[in-house]
């Protein structure tokens, strides 16, 4: 042992101890979280990125290349042995493989001729009896072929799954369709919301009791934002299971974020361009709209990113306002019947105003939903996992990718705004 | 020519050019009216000012004088720059904010009374803030936002504006190269400038200055000062100050305060030179503040 002596020796004590202890536990709870972070990304990505690189297929028109995952619909698998094959095909590929039953030909009177009446009398005669018609064979059925010359009887083990083949489009577009309206509908009620609260309201115990109620909104379980907007907007507003239900609904679940957002972004501009402003003969709402909000607007859009991920990724809220597990049409695939415009020359002005009307009264698929129903609502099998994964694959690179969106156009409106 | 402080003038009487101001405020005998030779423009007429609960202003009066300089020196927290905001209503923006008695009237009209229109009144009485506070807009668009509020957006009436109130700031020569650059990218005796010239675009009659040179080097300051000397020609101005020596290069009349009340008004000269007041002699002589 060197027995360096100087004042500033290094001691083995119970204050080194701990500070060795405390340093290495943190580092170490820290590491586990990542950890676990890293463990559930790649799971999705080795588990999901093959669903959706395998679906790429050529095309022979425009853009060459199409997804079949990301770009059709679900639909149900097909699983049954052909022949003593197992073949997989997704509902429509199925169909086309077995092709129409013909319809059964008319069920005829059955008009076998009544046997001739053996004559028993005659049969003596010596000549050899003719041999009696042969009664109709047991009827060994011929096969009926399909339109696609199948025999349905080669088919057999028929099983289907739903969902576990086809795409996620409907989903997609969907979840893309829920985030633009209901951030829309949020930053709009809450932007005009913060601005009172900050810049209009008299500052009191009346006001912060509303903040505080607002702040408060936040912690509500978000089932509670899916059955408030039930009871509001799809019962008693009558608007349905649509888009429009699950914009407001999603929105008013964000909307605390948003308004404490905003209110601290109107509150990071200085008190100088305010005054300047009013200074100038400006009215208060010009010297809002003209000075102060463009320059809180970088600041509320980035709070606004977290609002997004929020937004895509509740399942709750939209459960019983916006979702369906499946529907058939996507929401601008509208039919409007000519029987629906008021007669005369100008009906047709009301085209646009019906289509929008049922663009918005029209229910989604959304990604997150569809995750829980393939999740937990089906027969778990080992077709289901592809779909799951998939989904929810694409589900992070759709959250990622408006995410992206929203801090570009922040840094652009930044760039553009710097003070 | 008195040199008494009680001496009153008529303002009728044609005397001498310059202002001879002469009021001591402990003599309540006084007309206000007739202590400087020039007219009245503002009148603030025993002001008591609170913040909520606390009395910031104590019974304030006196007459600011047309196309004058008139600085407002004292410590801080005397109620300099309260009064300033009062004279445009500046204060309103402070919740609980109240004037308690008295009244200020601006060409004869009780700013505080419910017909004014405070759009309006700021748009006479424009303001220049401690703190230069260009937008983060274009040169250009800084000086002619007051004008586009008003509605104002023929290029070349707004163009003629931006060259005139540059030129009265004398900031033109500077900047006409860069009218669409952003005014972020003036020094800061620039900037303070172009808030200047962003004030007189609206032709304001009275120039509220909130402590223009605190952020500014002495070669900006000097600028500025000038600046305040050509100013004077067309406008009143009101400069709250703690630079006692700005005070005494640019003003004509200075008001000394001292806890939320005026302890003495008069020539800058005789403010600095022969105060009648004590307590301005120890201020003005560094004892204290």
């Amino acid at each position: 042992m060197t027995a360096r002596t100087h004042p500033f020796q290094r001691k083995a004590n119970l204050a080194s101890f701990q500070e060795r202890v405390v340093f290495w536990s943190l580092r170490a709870f820290t590491y586990i979280i990542l950890l676990f972070g890293v463990c559930i990304f790649s799971i999705i990505i080795i588990k999901g990125a093959p669903t959706v690189f395998d679906s790429f297929r050529v095309t022979g028109s425009f853009p060459f290349i199409s997804n079949d995952f990301l770009f059709t619909k679900p639909q149900t698998l097909h699983v049954f042995k052909y022949k003593g094959e197992i073949k997989q095909m997704a509902a429509d590929d199925y169909y086309a493989f077995v092709g129409q039953t013909p319809a059964p030909p008319p069920a005829e009177i059955p008009t076998t001729p009544p046997a001739p009446a053996p004559d028993a009398n005659a049969a003596p005669s010596g000549v050899a009896p003719v041999a009696p018609v042969a009664p109709a064979p047991p009827a060994i059925p011929v096969p009926i072929l399909t339109t696609t010359g199948i025999n349905p009887d080669d088919i057999t083990e028929h099983e289907t799954y739903s969902y576990a083949a086809g795409g996620i489009w409907p989903q997609i577009v969907g979840t893309v369709l829920l985030v633009i309206g209901s951030m829309t509908v949020a930053l709009i009620l809450g932007i005009f919301s913060a601005v009172y609260l900050s810049e209009y309201s008299k500052q009191g115990p009346f006001i912060s009791a509303i903040r505080l109620a607002i702040v408060n909104l936040a912690g509500v379980p978000s089932i509670v934002f899916g059955l408030f907007g039930f009871g509001i907007f799809v019962l008693a507003f009558g608007w349905n299971v649509s888009l429009m239900a699950g914009w407001f609904t999603l929105a008013f679940m964000i909307l605390p974020v948003i308004i404490t957002a905003s209110e601290e972004s109107l509150r990071a501009v200085p008190q100088g361009f305010r005054q300047g402003s009013l200074a100038l003969g400006a009215t208060k709402w010009q010297t809002i709209w003209q000075n102060v909000l463009p320059y809180a607007l970088p600041g509320i859009l980035t709070s606004s990113v977290l609002g997004i991920a929020r937004v895509a990724g509740e399942t709750a809220p939209i459960l019983f306002t916006a979702a369906y597990a499946t529907s058939d049409k996507l929401p601008w695939e509208i039919t409007i019947t000519p029987d629906r415009l008021s007669s005369g020359a100008l009906g047709y002005l009301e085209y646009p105003f019906l289509w929008i009307h049922d663009f918005v009264f029209h229910g989604v698929n959304a990604l997150p939903y569809h995750i829980y129903v393939v999740s937990s609502k089906i027969p778990q099998n080992e077709y289901t996992e592809r779909v799951q994964y998939g989904t929810a694959f694409v589900f992070l690179g759709v959250v990622m990718t408006i995410a992206l969106a929203s801090i570009l156009l922040r840094t652009r409106l930044r760039n553009r705004l710097k003070w | 020519m008195s040199t008494s402080p009680t001496t009153i003038m008529d303002e009728t009487t044609p005397t001498a050019q310059s202002v001879e101001v002469v009021m001591n405020p402990a003599s309540p005998a006084l007309d206000k009216s007739s202590r400087f030779n020039a007219p009245t423009i503002i009148d603030i007429d025993n002001v008591d000012f609170y913040y909520g609960q606390s009395k910031a202003l104590h019974g304030i009066n006196f007459p600011i004088k047309e196309k004058l300089v008139t600085a407002f020196i004292g410590p801080s927290g005397c109620g300099k720059s309260t009064l300033l905001r009062c004279l445009n209503r500046m204060n309103d923006l402070v919740d609980g904010t109240r004037i308690g008695a008295g009244s200020i009237k601006i060409s004869g009209v009780d700013i505080y009374d419910p017909s004014v229109d405070v759009i309006e009144l700021r748009k006479r009485v424009g303001m220049v803030f401690q703190k230069s506070n260009p937008f983060p807009k274009s040169i250009y668009e800084n000086i002619v936002y007051g004008l586009r509020l008003q509605g104002i957006n023929q290029k070349a009436r707004l163009d003629e504006t931006v060259e005139r109130s540059l030129r009265g700031a004398a900031l033109w020569d500077e900047v006409r190269d860069r009218l669409h650059t952003s005014a972020l990218g003036l020094s800061g005796g620039q900037q303070q400038r172009l808030c200047i010239a962003r004030a007189i675009a609206v032709e304001p009659e009275i120039i509220l200055m909130d402590e223009p040179c605190s952020a500014l080097d002495p070669i900006a300051t000097v600028k500025v000062e000038e600046l305040i000397h050509q100013l004077k020609q067309n406008y009143t101005i009101v400069i709250v100050t703690h630079n006692m020596q700005q005070a005494g290069r640019c003003s004509d009349i200075t008001a000394f305060f001292y806890m939320g009340r005026l302890i003495e008004i008069d020539t800058t000269e005789k403010i600095f030179t022969n105060p009648s007041q004590r307590q301005t002699e120890d201020y003005i002589s560094g004892r204290f503040g």
